[in-house]
């Protein structure tokens, strides 16, 4: 599996709202930490809830982060969604074409699983 | 219990187990800068923020007195004065000094980071430049037809949102000012409305729509100059629209229609304009269409815009320097060049050499390459609470939250100046004092006087 998505960062409620309680705790490190996929794109790709997949932009830039199942019609096949954060700002390169703004959404982006969710609950698992 | 007054400029301390009310506070978490709030405080500490959003409510409730020095400099604690010195030596060491943030300071605080470039010959930036930055572009190319938020909610029967998600991102944007309100010539509220939302996902926002558009990824541009050439009457290839929009030509046809016949349209449009491919040229287009609306009817457009004083920062900038963001003052005389002297360049560039951050977050929002360089530089940060930005910095102050400690001015997304009536006081200065502190200092190194 190593297919090319739109990625759109976005603002949610649990990451404004953790912006306010402390960037540092669990409520805006977990929005920013997920990365939304299509329920039908996870069915296709033999993804589950919790994967770990790594992130490649078009300069290169990559990233590992788990995916969440996207609510319902909330996004067509092809885009994964984020919330604003550490993870989306990786994805971002230093160009801004002149604007002073560097494209920070609708960025190609190829996916490919890393590990699966199951997988690395057994590692922690054994770990603790 | 005693009652506050609402015209409380400087908050009085709470006295111990008593509660005080604050009537008609004004949160400053999102542009909308709800000014109806009535905030309960106990022990100088927010208890309820009734009529607030989930985020005002997250805004008011977390902002109590941060237990951290006010000052900090290398990651140990510094009196203010100490680090005040530092701050103002690094800034007139530097050969490319950059100031930016400024959305979460009141205008007051702002008024002050300009002088303090001017005096630099530094750069001023703000956290515009990643947010409607290329709607600021597209402004001085096409213009800006506008109106106040109380035009929309009395007049606004049409309601278009582009690019923007306000159920998240300004979530009583539909019940203060743009969907529900009964208004002068809407009697019924909502039913007197029309609400279309546009965009590329099925956002929260979509459940409020008449009508939701969804459109290809990337091709805002298409679809906008597609309602242009509408507007025109100009003849377009149905299948040819279709493929580059995403969605039916009748769709689009019918929607210009629609926007023909309201008496006062609105488009309120977002990031999904400015951050994607096209940025400027997109917002220009939706402009554009604007100003072309009005051959048939009333038309106006609005950015949503993010922080609780970007637009103040927008407007102060303008009347210090002429420009609304990324000004550069090296000549001596301000130079506006998006794209040159905008933070994300002057870092990504490797151009910038110190930087001084208010209210504002780089460290987590910029891109990987300005991060990178931005922790090789020396950099100053004031904000309220403890972030990458300050963790980074050399020195870095805790100030007092505005809005909650301390009074000054906001102006909401519309450009309308709003007061602040804080709530109870905040051991550590405000941003205001502490740049002021900054700016004595600074001239007095560059031995200016008076």
């Amino acid at each position: 599996m190593n297919e090319t998505f739109t990625l759109i960062p976005g603002r949610t409620t649990d990451q404004g709202c953790g912006v306010s309680e402390g960037k540092f705790n669990d409520r805006y490190q977990n929005a920013i930490n997920a990365l939304q996929v299509a329920p039908s794109d996870m069915t296709r790709l033999g993804l589950s809830e919790g994967d770990r997949v790594r992130l490649t932009g078009e300069e290169g830039q990559t990233v590992e982060v788990c995916i969440t199942a996207a609510k319902k019609e909330e996004l067509p096949e092809g885009l994964l969604f984020i919330a604003y954060g550490n993870i989306s700002s990786q994805m971002m390169t230093g160009d801004t074409h002149g604007s002073g703004m560097p494209t920070s959404k609708g960025m190609e982006v190829t996916m490919e699983l890393v590990q699966k969710a199951s997988a690395h609950a057994n590692v922690e698992g054994t770990a603790s | 219990m005693t009652s506050a007054s609402t015209q409380v400029n400087a908050p009085t301390p709470s006295v111990p187990g008593e509660l005080k009310v604050i009537q008609d506070a004004t949160c400053t978490f999102c542009g909308c800068v709800c000014d109806d709030i009535e905030l309960t405080v106990k022990d100088n500490h927010i208890t309820e923020a009734k009529r607030a959003c989930v985020l005002g409510k997250a805004w008011f409730l977390n902002h109590s007195v941060e237990d951290r020095p006010s000052c900090l400099i290398e990651g140990k604690p510094a009196t203010l004065s100490e680090g005040y010195d530092r701050a103002a030596q690094i800034l007139t060491s530097g050969k490319y000094p950059i100031i930016y943030g400024l959305s979460d300071s009141p205008c007051e605080a702002q008024r002050v980071a300009v002088s303090i470039a001017d005096w630099i010959s530094g750069t001023i930036d703000t956290t515009t430049s990643v947010c409607h930055g290329p709607s600021g572009m597209a402004f001085q190319g096409v213009g800006e037809v506008t109106c106040s938020l109380g035009e929309v909610a009395n007049r606004g029967d049409m309601i278009i949102f582009w690019g923007s998600n306000p159920a998240e991102s300004h979530p009583r944007h539909f019940t203060k000012y743009s969907l529900m309100p009964k208004g002068m010539f809407l009697p019924n509220g909502r039913k007197d409305r029309t609400c279309v939302i546009v965009d590329v996902r099925r956002t929260k926002s979509a459940k409020a729509a008449d009508i939701f558009i969804q459109i290809k990824p990337k091709r805002d541009f298409e679809a906008l100059w597609t309602l242009r050439a509408l507007a025109k009457g100009i003849e377009l290839d149905p299948e040819l629209v279709h493929r580059e929009t995403g969605v039916e030509f009748s769709v689009w046809t019918d929607l210009m229609e629609r926007m023909k016949a309201c008496k006062f349209g609105v488009i309120f449009f977002g990031m999904g304009l400015t951050m994607t491919r096209g940025k400027h040229a997109n917002s220009e287009a939706l402009l554009a269409l604007t100003r072309d609306m009005n051959a048939f009817t009333r038309f106006v457009a609005k950015p949503n815009r993010g922080h609780g004083n970007v637009t103040g920062a927008d407007n102060v900038v303008s009347w210090r320097t002429g420009y609304p963001f990324g000004v550069n003052h090296s000549r001596g005389y301000p130079r506006f060049n998006p794209g040159e002297y905008t933070t994300s360049d002057t870092l990504a560039n490797g151009e910038a050499d110190c930087a001084m951050m208010i209210a504002c977050d780089p460290m987590a929002n910029f891109s990987q390459p300005a991060r990178e360089h931005l922790s090789t530089i020396p950099l100053i940060a004031l904000d309220t609470k403890e972030t990458p930005t300050t963790r980074a910095a050399t020195v870095a102050f805790t100030v007092a939250t505005y809005g909650i400690n301390t009074g000054g001015t906001v102006y909401r997304m519309d450009d309308v100046p709003i007061p602040l009536r804080p709530a109870f006081p905040s051991p550590h200065p405000s941003d205001y004092d502490v740049l002021t502190a900054i700016e004595e200092r600074v001239k007095r190194i560059l031995g200016v006087t008076g």
